[in-house]
């Protein structure tokens, strides 16, 4: 599968399959509407006849035999054949897990999925003893696994910080019983975060993930606390602080959300940046297309717009010298996740599960609450291993938009929640999100290959 | 070539042999998360 565009002044060609990509001219890029496989020793003469009012006939032939002989190194039209791959590696021991450490919240966004904080299911802190017992329920499950991961979700975490700390506490003693490690992330709004909290975090949290939506009335619109007073000067304050304390070789990064009503969110990335953020990632919300901050079709020209005004200030910064890092814009052509894992993504319900303050097992965070997905309950002992299964066998393969979809190895089949919520079933990419992320990449893309050309 | 300039060496196929042992990263993608794309994300395999 072959999937060509233009953009910044460049002719880019991916070849899906194999991961290559190439920069070419308008000729070859042209040529590649009229050819495929299987190829002719020479340029068919139909194919010369119509490319012959616009290009020179040897040139066309010449450009011919460089796409064959790309071709023939697999690297242009290249076959997909990973399709046994996901047949195989099927079922997979449980290696990561997000604990709802609180079902409250003391912010009250607007567009908050879990219905400001309390998932629709009441507010609840969850106990150190169902904390003990999700400790005990990854390590079990994780058969080889050797890294776990251990991510301290809310609602606001922060508002049952004892909990975490005794949590971690344990998990550091068990993990030395099993011979494995924990790594810990949490995610906070940055309304609680004092100096011992700090601290902590920084030395035992092996990523920090910072909530906040970028210029202050934007975050103040939506990121409002419970008498509708805006958040930005109090986290943005605390957020400066943790990360000045944090060790340089430790994760963290600011995350914002754009709605419908920061359509030009590059401004967001950029005033996050200039108040000292280097680590960024915005994005687009996820709502019921109700709602009137939710972001609809109608916005994609857009958004689309406002994502190559990004990617051109990302490109500034780097002739300037400067490193800033915009997560959807990262992207490594040569060594990212191997094949496998492309064709899974998140792996959610298969090795990665969320646990409420009752006990409750999900495939993840964003499954809370919908009962058929429930997969069990901690106090109970109870796992259904048939949703597990079911989960398991949500690969591209058996996404039909994702099977023929030109992402697919950067994408892996979109969020299945998403899918699930707003296309029906956990197999139908959700076209809305489908949009933005393929922009998103071309974009991505599009900065690497000026790098590469660049070296 | 003349027209084309390659610009990556393309080894998806070869990772599929050796892949999928699982010691990277789970990743959500979903806005709401840790926003990870799979093409984001490092292999550990050899670490
Ligand atoms: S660590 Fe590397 S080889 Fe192993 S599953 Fe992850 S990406 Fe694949
Ligand atoms: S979710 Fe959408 S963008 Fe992603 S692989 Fe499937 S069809 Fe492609
Ligand atoms: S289903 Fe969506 S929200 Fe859940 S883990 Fe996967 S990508 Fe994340």
């Amino acid at each position: 599968m072959v999937h060509k565009f233009k953009l910044n002044g460049l002719n880019i060609v991916l070849d899906s399959n194999s991961g290559g990509v190439h920069a070419v001219d308008d000729l070859i890029y042209d040529l590649l509407d009229n050819v495929e496989p299987p190829f002719d020793a020479e340029c068919p003469q139909r194919v010369l006849e119509k490319l012959s009012k616009s290009y020179d006939e040897a040139d066309i032939k010449e450009c011919y035999n460089e796409i064959v002989e790309l071709y023939n190194e697999k690297i242009l039209f290249s076959e997909d054949d990973y399709e046994k791959y996901a047949k195989l590696k099927v079922a997979s021991p449980i290696k990561a897990m997000c604990l709802n450490i609180a079902h409250d919240c003391n912010l009250r966004c607007e567009y908050c999925f879990a219905k400001t904080g309390d998932f629709g299911g009441g507010r609840k802190l969850m106990t150190f003893e169902t904390g003990k017992k999700a400790i005990d329920f990854l390590l079990e499950r994780s058969g080889d696994r050797q890294n776990l991961e251990l991510d301290f979700f809310g609602g606001e975490p922060l508002m049952n910080f004892d909990v975490v700390k005794q949590i971690v506490e344990y998990a550091r003693k068990r993990e030395k019983e099993y011979g494995k490690n924990f790594r810990f992330t949490i995610t906070t709004n940055g309304i609680l975060l004092t100096d011992d909290k700090i601290d902590f975090i920084n030395k035992e949290m092996s990523n920090v993930v910072l909530s906040i939506d970028g210029r202050k009335e934007v975050n103040d619109r939506m990121r409002k606390r419970c008498d509708g007073t805006g958040s930005y000067d109090q986290i943005i304050k605390n957020f400066k602080k943790l990360v000045s304390l944090r060790d340089k070789d430790k994760d963290w990064y600011v995350r914002g959300t754009y709605t419908k009503y920061n359509l030009d969110f590059a401004e967001d990335v950029m005033s996050l940046y200039n108040e000292g953020f280097d680590q960024i990632s915005v994005e687009p919300v996820m709502a019921d297309p109700k709602e009137p901050y939710a972001i609809t079709e109608g916005d994609l020209p857009r958004i689309f717009k406002e994502y190559e005004t990004l990617s051109k200030k990302m490109q500034e910064l780097r002739d300037q010298g400067k490193f800033c890092n915009f997560f959807h814009f990262m992207i490594d052509l040569d060594q990212g996740p191997c094949a496998v894992k492309r064709l899974r993504g998140c792996g959610c319900g298969n090795d990665y599960v969320a646990v409420t303050p009752d006990g409750d097992i999900f495939p993840c965070h964003q499954f809370v609450g919908i009962d058929k997905f429930k997969m069990g309950n901690l106090d109970e002992g109870t796992f259904n291993n048939d949703i597990k299964e079911y989960f398991s066998q949500a690969h591209i393969y058996n996404k039909p938009e994702c099977k023929k979809c030109w992402a697919k190895f950067y994408c892996s089949g979109g969020c299945n929640a998403n899918n699930y919520n707003y296309a029906g079933d956990i197999h139908n990419a959700y076209k809305l999100s489908c949009q933005i992320q393929k922009k998103r990449l071309e974009c991505a893309i599009m900065l690497k290959v000026i790098k590469m050309l660049e070296e | 070539m003349k027209h084309i300039r390659t610009v990556n060496k393309a080894n998806l196929k070869q990772t599929a042999i050796k892949g999928g042992c699982g010691k990277c990263q789970a990743s959500c993608q979903s806005a709401c998360k840790t926003s990870c794309t799979v093409a984001n994300q490092k292999c550990e395999k050899d670490k």
